[in-house]
């Protein structure tokens, strides 16, 4: 009855929730007293200044740093005291894109991202081909880029293998750190279209930091604003716009922003 | 579904007859997680629809849909939407994209060559060669620099210098007398065994002087550091090539042979012939002892014996020795860490092969040794 336990299905449950967490490097607490809950379906924007923190938050939800204190749940459930083998179904449930993308570097693109099929065993090498070329397919690249090497890859295909690589399991959440940065702007709404079709189709719920402000206009439903070491407030874009803090003033009311968030406005009206 | 409800999810294939054709009705989830789990099964019940003619699809009841589920479905449908099927139209999009990613033409696969060891054979050849070029450009490389500063002393690289001295010689030095020690005391046992039978007790010393002066300290520490210094150096090279390091100071206008090899290559020259030193002494002093234990032979009368059945020109032999392996090591060892590519198998590979490399060099160096100075230091 194992398989039971490793597909549960409680839906109503938030996908993400994050209680009184805290982290300290060394002497230095880098979040303190955060709360966080996401609901199935959103596509949360995490927007905090640099080094605010938002890496480290994105760590501790996917399991690679122990928070000092508090509690993170996932799918409803902690990742760890479960066993390795609950964790691993956990796991293979959601899909991370590292800022600096994280391939492995002694693998080419094509077995970078057959990588995680081939870990689940399940599959047959035609399977995982055509899964592999699809999923090259849908982040842009070229079949003839398969047999790249990281090494010999530009900075945004970089990006666009790992996300590749964090969408091969059909991850119900993915978690992205800086998934546009280093993208030319047509690559960047692409990006924008893809994970917008893809939410609609499988219903995938997207946590993402960003310091794109087209694309957190083109794609967050949700914001969520990490500053002084906690989420200082985290809704629908338009509500957080209106909050009153020197953060939020400069981020989202520069001439810039302003630009973007027009621009991004006239589209979706159009 | 009830809240906290938890079920079994599966994907559902249920077929019935209409009017001549069969109605295949797919219900369920058809996600990567459940269809993996009993792929064989639906594979086979999948194929068994789809062969019979006239078969119409209804996948208007999956719940759940993702790419591997419907790439289960196309490639049964031989790679295109049937002819009868009614689907969700967010269902569509997924098979869109399938038959977007058949589009594209898979790249030509390398041509495959009859007398592939042939070609093998002459990469080997090639490759030698690309190594021998490199390494000679190397060592002139670093010979350039020392002429260099030989003329601007000034851009000496001491703190490098200093800071390899360190590592490769102080560190070492509890590692090398530990071992240097043990094999004295264990030759010096052994062949005391031997030359009692004789009664020819007093060459231990001759044998001890000899062998650990002229051979075996300075080949014992070669390949110590070789070991321990060398992996070092290769691996410390290769992870800045790795992560652009070097690509970093070349821009800065640092001369990476001038700032990374150059400081190995000296350090290593200076501090080998001490280190044979140290490690030689260590052994005699191992093998003093236990020829004191073994055959009764003093301490004071080993040392008065010593210089009268050692010739100087031993030590002379042995100091040149530590002097050119240390130079061989460090330059091996630079040699592989500059030749690593920025991938991990790539620095593994070669900090393997710097170090069986110099180990092999520094034996071959030995041999010529033992040939150049036959004349030498041998009463
Ligand atoms: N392993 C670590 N040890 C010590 N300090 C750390 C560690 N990881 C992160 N920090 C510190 O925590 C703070 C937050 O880092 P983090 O990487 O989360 O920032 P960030 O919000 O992702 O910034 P950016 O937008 O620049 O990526 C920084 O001050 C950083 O120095
Ligand atoms: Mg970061």
């Amino acid at each position: 009855m194992r398989d039971e336990s490793l597909h549960p299905c409680n839906d109503q449950v938030p996908i993400i929730s994050v209680r009184n967490l805290g982290t300290r490097f060394g002497r230095n607490w880098v979040l303190r007293n955060l709360d966080l809950e996401i609901e199935r379906g959103e596509m949360v924007a995490l927007v905090g200044g640099s080094g605010s923190g938002k890496t480290t938050l994105l760590r501790q939800i996917d399991g690679l740093l122990i928070p000092t204190e508090g509690e993170v749940r996932i799918f409803g459930e902690s990742l760890f005291g479960g066993g390795i083998l609950r964790e691993r179904a956990i796991r293979r449930r959601f899909g991370v894109l590292f800022q600096q993308g994280a391939l492995f570097s002694a693998l080419n693109v094509y077995d970078n991202v057959a990588f995680p099929l081939r870990e689940l065993k399940l599959l047959d090498e035609g399977m995982i081909h055509d899964l592999v070329m699809l999923k090259l397919a849908m982040v842009e690249l070229l079949p003839q880029h398969a047999a790249l090497m990281p090494a010999e890859l530009s900075g945004g295909m970089i990006k666009r293998v790992s996300l590749a690589r964090a969408l091969a399991l059909e991850p119900e959440l993915l978690l992205l750190d800086e998934p546009t940065a280093g993208l030319d702007p047509d690559r960047s709404d692409s990006f924008v279209r893809l994970i917008c079709g893809l939410g609609a189709e499988l219903g995938l719920t997207v946590v993402f930091v960003t310091h794109d402000l087209d694309t957190l206009a083109a794609l967050a439903t949700k914001v969520a604003v990490l500053a002084e070491q906690r989420i200082l407030a985290y809704g629908a874009l338009r509500e957080v716009m209106q909050m009153d803090h020197p953060f939020i003033h400069n981020f989202f009311h520069s001439e810039r922003a302003a630009r973007a968030l027009n621009a991004a406005a006239l589209t979706t009206k159009a | 579904m009830k809240p906290g409800r938890r079920f079994v999810r599966r994907a559902g294939i249920a077929s019935t007859e209409q009017n001549g054709g069969a109605v295949a009705t797919l219900s369920g989830t058809w996600t990567l997680a459940v269809v993996g789990r009993e792929i064989d099964a639906l594979n086979a019940e999948l194929a068994a629809l789809a062969k019979r003619a006239g078969t119409s699809w209804d996948c208007t009841g999956i719940e759940a849909f993702d790419s591997a589920g419907a790439l289960l479905l196309w490639r049964t449908w031989g790679r295109r939407l049937p002819g009868a099927i009614s689907l969700r139209p967010e269902h569509r999009r997924i098979f869109e994209r399938l038959a977007a990613a058949d589009q594209c033409p898979a790249p030509a696969g390398e041509p495959r060559l009859s007398y592939a060891w042939i070609r093998k054979l002459g990469d080997g050849a090639f490759k030698l060669q690309a190594h021998l070029v490199d390494f000679v450009a190397l060592t002139g490389q670093v010979a350039l620099n020392l002429v260099y500063l030989c003329r601007h002393p000034a851009e000496l690289p001491r703190r490098e210098i200093s800071a390899n001295l360190f590592k490769a010689g102080v560190r070492a030095m509890p590692v090398t007398a530990l071992v240097g020690w043990l094999i004295g005391v264990v030759l010096s046992y052994l062949s005391s065994l031997q030359l009692r039978q004789f009664g020819a007790d007093v060459f231990i010393i001759n044998i001890l002087g000899l062998g650990i002066i002229r051979e075996l300290g300075p080949l014992l520490v070669a390949i110590l550091i070789a070991g321990r210094t060398g992996s070092a150096m290769t691996a410390q090279l290769g992870v800045m090539r790795v992560t652009e390091e070097i690509d970093a100071l070349n821009v800065m206008g640092v001369q990476r042979s001038l700032r990374l090899i150059f400081p190995k290559v000296a350090a290593l020259a200076v501090v080998m012939p001490l280190l044979v030193v140290w490690t030689t002494a260590a052994a005699l002093l191992g093998g003093m002892l236990a020829a004191q234990i073994q055959l009764d032979i003093s301490a004071p009368f080993f040392f008065q014996t010593l210089p009268k059945a050692v010739p100087i020109g031993n030590v002379w032999i042995a100091l040149s020795k530590g002097l050119v392996f240390g130079i061989a090591v460090a330059l091996v060892a630079c040699h592989f860490g500059m030749r690593v590519k920025p991938n991990t198998e790539s620095l593994s590979a070669n900090t393997t092969s710097s170090v069986v490399t110099a180990i092999t060099v520094v034996i071959l160096l030995d041999a010529v040794f033992a040939i150049v100075t036959r004349n030498v230091g041998l009463a």
